[in-house]
């Protein structure tokens, strides 16, 4: 058995030294070098390796980029990971030198040969230019972007003959904006002329940095440039870039309020119901979002490797779990309170506890590492100016599904129908056969439901851990209060509203007093409207 | 009356009886361990509480120390600053311990000063932490900006070039301060006002999208910036993740954090950190015997291999063997010979170097700059060439410049030099 891998081992690192020419061996010679380089060492070779122009350089690069570069502990061989996703227990290899495959090897018996900022920075650049080749598109845009941040030489001579046979319309555009970035430097001011007149519409900052310059006074009172006319051409350039950049600023802090809001809605929403319609101050409402969000935990775990699928099994998970606790406590603990908010408010209270104390027994006091899945990470990049993150946008659409199910569910289904009866009037819905405790139970259970729903939201965005509930407890009560007690639609638009407006106020205020700022209108908007933006009208808000 | 009585009498009876047990000396000598053991502050300060417990265990196998066992009393006062100071004086007047370990967050060390003056206690304080401050009663084994702060800004502005600066931090004295300190240095530099943006976000802080869009913004100015983070626990999460969702990398912009170690990052997505840096004065992946066998008597200890050593860990490593080696110099555990047996006694650290107890009770110390790993670990990118001695009071604010700490000749924490005045401590 113990000669049988030998035999193999052997089989596959000899083929490729019998056939070596001495351009090969030189190659292999220089990445083993890698091994035991410092970091600007490392760089060195790097430069070396790409000079050789080997044609396994490209292979070799990119999984050192990659963190895939690894050398065997026995006999110190550098090889090529194939993929080190998901932690596998055993690597499958490829010859650096074949670029074939090169069998499988148990993760702790290589090392990794490490990178540092510097390093990755040299090999991106580095990287792209043999990207520009690439057939797709995407990949030559990205080539041509990377090399644009650090232009020299031989790039710009690489991105000029790229020019010349280049035809997809994206990639083009991204190299002549390059191209003409180069040409401001030109000796020629019609050359210079018509580099601004190419860069005019252009939203990327280095553009606008460097046309700034243009028009910029030296130390002894001079113009940088000379020519009266590119000064001109150049301050107009900017202005344009600085009026669509600020626009496009103003867009983005839009969304940023627009998703803070749809957060706040999604932990409101839930104690809408709960607090709104039923009337129950329930303090363990953040309790039931922690719940939600290690429910997530708990999945994700179960079911390693598949974080997306995990997290779309979550949201029905934690509506169960937050759900059933959520009817739970109303079982056991409120329905003897109805009508006493008050003790309702401080049994509640306790029950948070209970539970925070409960998670830390039985997950520690740490926090839970719950992973983002690859698609809700990352941005959508609209233009150069403005970019939206996914987690963001998914989030947003999913508070929006949310509210839609909910709404729903309230008008056009017989539970949201007899909810809407016991609210309304308790003893004449008791009066035509509806069974007011078990619509208790079945709208509490709802509400908990939808915060167990939100802490599957939440659990992407913030810290899993004990104290996740108490840091969204507060502002839910604010929404809800500030919307109206008891609708729906008014916790969804104060909700949104008062995410804008902190969102708004916060590049100027800073956070801490932008918070302040927002609480401090709310008071003085409930002041003049005790019952918030939507008040309730009709029989149960005579009674309240 | 009768009641009165009775109290008088038991009080009466409570004196003889421990007037008789005076005489005779204690078989022990009492350490108290004033570590949160609950509540927000209980994730890192645990660790902390089982470093001096282990240390403890194994001064013990050495045969104790001036002949008698070693103690612990161990105290929990759960993240509640008040409680804090409380317990400091529940160890000092009753338990009558000789030395505490404790402290982590700088308003807890602030809330236990005053008892520790007032009772003539000795604390060994281990976490990096703002400066201004040198008290008679406690030792500062952590780093004071002048060993962590003023050195990763000098990296940056070395080794990466780095021209325009963030100083992003949470809103409490700690970041306050320490970026007051940092202000006025790259001033001092040569940076523009400018080029300086300061921030502060509260406590637990998770919605980071505005500030990270104005830090991509800030950054895209042409020239090379670097955000400065002293942003405190929690908070680091969602900030990381929201750097890595709107893809600022660590190429582009560095972030360097005071307050990130092994020991936050373990049980982390590390994905969104990597590359990004940290400040400290010890990284667990430093090779050095010492080290080695640190981590290999920690984790024998702690019973799991995957727990991590982190820096105010060594910190406590350190202000134990210098308490140990400045009792048996002083032959006592009295406060006031101890006191006056630290200054100037050396210590091996775990990094290979050598901690020396400096006249303003801080200690000298090697700073490294380290990069984030995608184990949670950090790679060393750079380091000082020697330790670098604390300074408790800022060379680089106008007020704390012309202060100077010295408990050996001055006998002073707070000595205006040009003035030729002694203060006394500055929280009074």
């Amino acid at each position: 058995m113990q000669w049988g891998w030998l035999l193999a081992l052997l089989a596959l690192w000899g083929v490729p030294v019998f056939g070596q020419s001495a351009d090969d061996s030189a190659f292999l010679a220089t990445i083993g070098e890698l091994r035991e380089a410092d970091f600007p060492d490392k760089e060195a070779i790097v430069e070396r390796l790409t000079q050789s122009a080997h044609l396994s350089t490209r292979v070799v690069l990119t999984a050192f980029l990659e963190d895939r570069l690894y050398f065997r502990n026995d006999d110190q061989k550098v090889v090529v990971v194939k993929s080190v996703e998901n932690e596998p227990a055993d690597f499958d290899l490829i010859d650096p030198l074949s670029l074939k495959d090169a069998g499988a090897i148990p993760a702790d018996q290589v090392t990794k040969i490490g990178t540092n900022n510097r390093l990755r920075r040299v090999l991106k650049t580095t990287i792209a230019r043999f990207g520009l080749g690439n057939p797709s598109a995407a990949v030559r845009l990205e080539a041509v972007q990377d090399m644009l941040r650090s232009l020299d030489e031989g790039t710009i001579s690489l991105l000029r003959e790229r020019a010349e046979t280049e035809t997809d319309p994206k990639v083009k555009k991204a190299i002549a904006a390059g191209l003409a970035l180069v040409d401001l430097d030109s000796s020629d001011s019609q050359t210079r002329l018509n580099a601004i007149a190419t860069l005019a519409g252009s939203l990327n900052p280095d553009v606008r940095n460097k046309l700034a310059s243009l028009i910029e006074k030296s130390a002894d009172g001079t113009f940088v440039e000379a020519d009266e006319k590119v000064r001109l051409a150049a301050g107009a350039a900017v202005t344009t870039i600085d009026d669509w950049r600020a626009f496009y600023s103003a867009v983005e802090t839009l969304f940023f309020g627009l998703s803070l809001g749809s957060v706040l809605v999604l932990v409101a929403i839930g104690l809408a119901i709960t607090f709104g319609v039923m009337g129950v101050i329930n303090m363990a409402h953040g309790e039931l979002m922690m719940l939600g969000a290690y429910t997530t935990y708990v999945v994700q775990t179960s079911m390693p490797g598949r974080t997306g699928l995990s997290i779309l099994l979550a949201i029905p998970a934690a509506f169960v779990v937050a759900g059933f606790t959520g009817i739970l406590i109303e079982r056991t603990v409120i329905r003897f309170l109805y009508g006493r908010p008050l003790e309702t408010l401080l049994a509640t209270f306790g029950v948070s506890l209970i539970l925070q104390q409960l998670v830390r027994s039985v997950f520690s006091a740490l926090n839970r590492e719950v992973k983002t899945p690859d698609w809700m990470s990352g941005t959508l990049q609209l233009n150069e100016a403005l970019s939206i993150t996914y987690n963001r946008l998914y989030i947003v659409f999913f508070t929006l599904i949310v509210f839609t199910i909910l709404l729903l569910v309230l008008k056009r289904t017989r539970l949201g129908l007899d909810i809407r009866a016991v609210a309304q009037n308790r003893s004449m819905a008791r009066a035509m056969g509806i069974r007011s405790k078990w619509v208790d139970a079945m709208t509490f259970g709802l509400g908990s439901g939808i915060a167990g729903v939100a802490g599957v939201a939440l659990s992407q965005l913030t810290n899993v851990g004990p104290n996740l509930g108490q840091s969204y407890i507060v502002d839910s009560f604010m929404v809800v209060v500030f919307g109206g007690v008891g609708n729906l639609w008014g916790a969804l638009l104060g909700g949104m509203s008062m995410g804008i407006v902190n969102k708004l106020l916060e590049p100027y205020s800073g956070a801490v007093l932008a918070k302040i700022l927002v609480l401090v209108g709310l008071i003085l908007f409930i002041q003049r409207r005790p019952r918030g933006l939507f008040p309730q009208t009709g029989r149960s808000a005579e009674n309240s | 009356m009768k009641k009165m009585l009775v109290v008088g009498l038991l009080l009466i009876a409570g004196m003889v009886f421990s007037s008789a047990a005076a005489p005779q000396a204690p078989a022990t000598i009492k350490i108290g361990v004033l570590h949160s053991l609950s509540g927000t502050m209980a994730i890192s300060e645990t660790t902390l509480k089982d470093t001096i417990l282990m240390m403890i265990e194994d001064q013990n196998k050495k045969g104790g120390l001036l002949g008698k066992k070693l103690e612990a009393v161990v105290v929990d006062p759960a993240s509640n600053w008040p409680l804090f100071a409380e317990k400091a004086q529940q160890l000092l007047e009753k338990d009558k311990v000789a030395v505490v370990f404790g402290c982590w967050t700088s308003v807890s060390r602030k809330s236990v000063l005053p008892v520790f003056e007032k009772n003539n206690g000795l604390l060994f304080y281990p976490v990096q932490y703002e400066g201004e401050e040198s008290s008679k009663n406690v030792i500062y084994t952590g780093a004071a900006p002048n060993q962590q702060a003023i050195p990763a800004v000098d990296y940056l502005m070395k080794d990466l070039a780095v021209k325009r600066w963030v100083l992003e931090g949470t809103d409490y004295v700690y970041p306050r301060t320490t970026n007051k300190i940092l202000e006025a240095y790259l001033l001092s530099k040569g940076v523009a006002a400018a080029d300086i943006s300061i921030n502060y976000t509260p406590f637990g802080h998770s919605d980071w999208q505005t500030r990270v869009a104005a830090i991509k913004k800030f950054g895209s100015a042409g020239k090379k910036t670097a955000v400065v983070s002293t942003i405190n626990g929690d908070a680091n999460v969602p900030f990381y993740k929201e750097l890595g969702n709107q893809k600022v990398s660590a190429e582009d912009i560095p972030v360097v954090a005071f307050s990130v170690g092994e020991e936050e990052l373990s049980g982390l997505d590390t994905k969104p950190l990597l590359g990004h840096l940290a400040a400290w004065n010890y990284f667990q992946s430093v090779k050095t015997p010492a080290n080695t066998a640190f981590i290999n008597q920690w984790h024998t200890y702690i019973k799991s291999n995957k727990r991590t050593t982190n820096d105010p860990m060594e910190a406590h490593y350190v202000g134990f063997n210098l308490w140990v080696k400045a009792v048996q110099k002083a032959g006592t555990t009295d406060v006031e010979k101890v006191l006056a047996a630290l200054p100037g006694l050396e210590t091996p650290n775990l990094t290979g170097g050598v901690a020396k107890m400096l006249a303003n009770h801080h200690i000298t110390k090697p700073v490294y700059i380290g990069e984030v790993r995608a184990d949670g670990q950090f790679d060393v990118v750079w380091k000082t060439t020697g330790t670098v001695p604390g300074d408790a009071w800022s060379d680089f604010l106008p007020g704390s410049k012309d202060i100077d700490a010295d408990w050996v000749t001055l006998k002073c924490g707070n000595y205006n030099k040009t003035t030729k005045k002694c203060s006394g401590q500055n929280y009074k």
